[in-house]
């Protein structure tokens, strides 16, 4: 195993997947800075959290926004219906993207710029020209897949494979970084195993931090997507909670940070079910 | 009987090549090891072997089945790594049963081949540690033995100890021996450090630059090189510069004094330069038998190695920067660090020994079948020499 610094990623931080390494370099003499850096960073994130909540609580009586968001039935079943085409978006890019990736790793790694630009694609196109796209495609034969609620349900989690790509592939190739790829599956190979053997026993097990900071990052973006869901016409989330936008006052902001919560929740929930019986992998090529 | 055979192998990589013209015979149950430096083809020709590189030309068996183009997962062929390449998500146990996992064998005989494997390798007890929790000579241990789990036809070590440091090495190196005796299993060994090849195989292969140099019994690579290359790579070598004197009676001069060598030194000619091949350990201070060489100098420097003490002579009649050198061969480990017109000579210690004054001017004893005469240009094109070798 070569030693490749895969500690100090037990707890698995979405951001960290994401962009390149964390700049952890401490200067004794800017301490000052960094706290300033830090209560700036810190102000930034909470102070919006704090107004909403703030906002959330004008409403008469006290918690009337957060009784009224729970009673509106929309609420729960465009959060549930959100949840799931996350889920399901999740499971597609993971067996999309961990056998490119890992065979653009081992076979092909020339083409590595290529893949990184196509998975980096949908920050370049907005969502509305990608919805669009697809609803001109898929309105009409061969494949008219908007005419149906299952056809359409299928088109947003493919949408939604689509931006979840640059999040899924980034994970999968730090992930596949941190293990010898080329001798893991040579050593199976030796050993008689099958490519779906090696997929399914010896990468996928090694890759579950990866896959874990990609899956959180994924459910994230499909619990706050609008524009996708909006444009199929899908009660997701984002659209539901735009209307209410519309129709109320204080319940959205409850309805935010009840969601924001929520999707914590279901965070905390993968992790806590990903750490299960192989959570020590992480500490792998620590010595 | 011819176990493992490779049949004019070669391996190009677009322009580059890698392996030219590789033929070897293994026979069942023998230790072979490839030697050489990095880049010389050793392990493109293993990879061949295990399947994961496919031969440009050339045909590989195993036990008279062409094996040449089958997928590494149909061979039957065990593998070692350098880096271990143990499943880090999985126990030593379940890393030495996953070859018989993939072959679907009962649980049961899995875990009755797995505990017979660890005892093998001493590391019963330690069967639910995952790879991080164990030691680098333990992962290889396990590594072995999860290699060793499928009942290969051919083991394959890639380098497996060049990880591991000195003192491990050594008695897993010795380890893999003992395992490779009991079991009888053919085995084909890399490695760039000639102490290990030496003292593992039953014969090494030395190559360079793609192509076989020698394939011998360790004693023969090591007593008597076929090319220049082989005398350079394997052991420390002192070359000196001679002018012939007389080619037919294998009298040459070097700075001066008078050497002879056993044979008449073919295709040279009086006046003509040659590079004289004297091993470190067989020459000595004491006066040797009648007819032998003597070569008058003055100390150096001495090098305590500890069983070994390693005196550098500086020759009388030779200038620095005059034409001797010494080559020594990779993971030597002792850098004789010789330069010009000097020699190096080893003697072995011992608490009585009179170790000789920085300066003092000593005379060398060596028997004339002790110079190796080497080819002028070391550099040259597969040489007939490398190629009669072959053959046998």
């Amino acid at each position: 195993m070569t030693t490749g610094p895969t500690v100090g990623r037990r707890t698995p931080n979405a951001v960290e997947t994401v962009g390149d390494q964390p700049n952890k370099r401490r200067r004794r003499g800017g301490s000052l800075w960094s706290w300033l850096v830090f209560v700036a960073g810190f102000l930034y994130f909470f102070v919006p959290l704090l107004a909403t909540f703030e906002f959330s609580l004008r409403a008469k009586p006290a918690f009337a926004a957060y009784t009224g968001a729970f009673a509106n039935p929309h609420f729960v079943s465009s959060l549930a219906f959100s949840f799931v085409a996350g889920v399901l978006t999740i499971v597609v890019s993971v067996v999309l993207i961990v056998p490119t990736a890992f065979w653009v790793r081992l076979r092909l790694p020339r083409l590595r710029p290529y893949v990184e630009f196509v998975t980096l694609l949908p920050f370049v196109i907005p969502p509305v020209v990608l919805v669009f796209g697809l609803i001109r495609v898929y309105s009409r034969p061969p494949l008219p897949l908007t005419n149906s609620e299952l056809g359409s349900n299928v088109l947003l989690v493919a949408a939604y494979v689509v931006l979840s790509l640059p999040y899924m592939y980034r994970a999968v190739d730090t992930g596949l970084r941190s293990i010898d790829v080329q001798s893991l599956t040579e050593a199976a190979q030796s050993l008689g195993a099958s490519w779906l053997t090696i997929l399914w026993s010896v990468i996928f097990p090694n890759l579950r931090v990866a896959l874990l900071s990609g899956a959180f990052l994924t459910l994230a973006i499909v619990i706050g997507e609008f524009t996708i869901g909006n444009f199929l016409a899908r009660p997701a989330f984002g659209p539901f909670l735009s209307q209410l936008g519309n129709d109320e006052a204080y319940q959205p902001a409850a309805v935010s940070l009840i969601s924001f919560g929520l999707t914590w929740a279901a965070m905390g929930m993968i992790a806590f079910i990903g750490r299960g019986t192989r959570g020590r992998i992480q500490i792998v090529g620590a010595h | 009987m011819t176990f493992l055979a490779l049949q004019g192998v070669q391996k190009h990589f677009g322009a580059f090549t890698a392996v030219q013209d590789f033929n070897l015979d293994v026979e069942r149950g023998e230790f072979v090891s490839f030697l050489g430096p990095s880049g010389c083809g050793k392990t493109t020709t293993l990879r061949m072997i295990a399947g994961f590189e496919l031969p440009t030309a050339g045909t590989i068996s195993v036990d008279g089945t062409d094996i040449t183009y089958r997928s590494p997962n149909q061979r039957n062929v065990g593998m070692v790594f350098q880096s271990y390449a143990l499943f880090p998500n999985m126990t030593a146990a379940e890393n030495i049963g996953f070859g018989l996992k993939v072959r679907k064998l009962p649980a049961a005989a899995i875990r009755k081949r797995v505990d017979e494997l660890l005892e093998l390798i001493n590391l019963s007890g330690k069967e639910t540690r995952y790879p991080y929790q164990l030691s680098g000579g333990m992962q290889q241990r396990v590594a072995l033995a999860r290699a060793l789990a499928i009942e290969p036809q051919v083991l394959l070590l890639d380098e497996p100890l060049s990880a591991l440091d000195a003192k491990i090495r050594i008695s897993l190196r010795n380890e893999i021996r003992s395992i490779q005796r009991q079991l009888g299993i053919t085995t084909v060994y890399v490695t760039h450090d000639q102490e290990e090849a030496l003292s593992l195989s039953d014969r090494v292969v030395v190559m360079s630059e793609g192509r076989i140099e020698q394939v011998g019994t360790p004693f023969e690579i090591y007593n008597f090189p076929r090319t220049s290359f082989v005398a350079r790579f394997v052991g420390t070598l002192n070359v000196l510069t001679a002018t012939v004197v007389d080619a037919a009676a294998g009298r040459v001069e070097v700075g001066g004094q008078p050497i002879r060598a056993a044979g008449p030194i073919g295709g040279a000619r009086t006046g003509d330069t040659v590079s004289v091949a004297l091993r470190p350990e067989i020459m000595s201070l004491s006066e040797g038998a009648i007819g032998s060489n003597q070569l008058r100098g003055s100390i150096d420097d001495i090098t305590f190695l500890g069983a070994i003490v390693r005196i550098r002579i500086r020759l009388a009649g030779e200038d620095a920067g005059a034409g001797s050198s010494v080559a020594a061969g990779a993971g030597s480990g002792a850098g004789a660090g010789a330069g010009a017109g000097t020699v190096v000579f080893d003697t072995f210690n011992n608490p009585h020994l009179a170790v000789p004054q920085r300066g003092g001017s000593v005379t060398l004893w060596f028997p004339p079948e002790a110079c190796l005469l080497l080819e002028q240009s070391s550099a040259a094109a597969p040489d007939p020499v490398a190629e009669d070798s072959l053959a046998g």
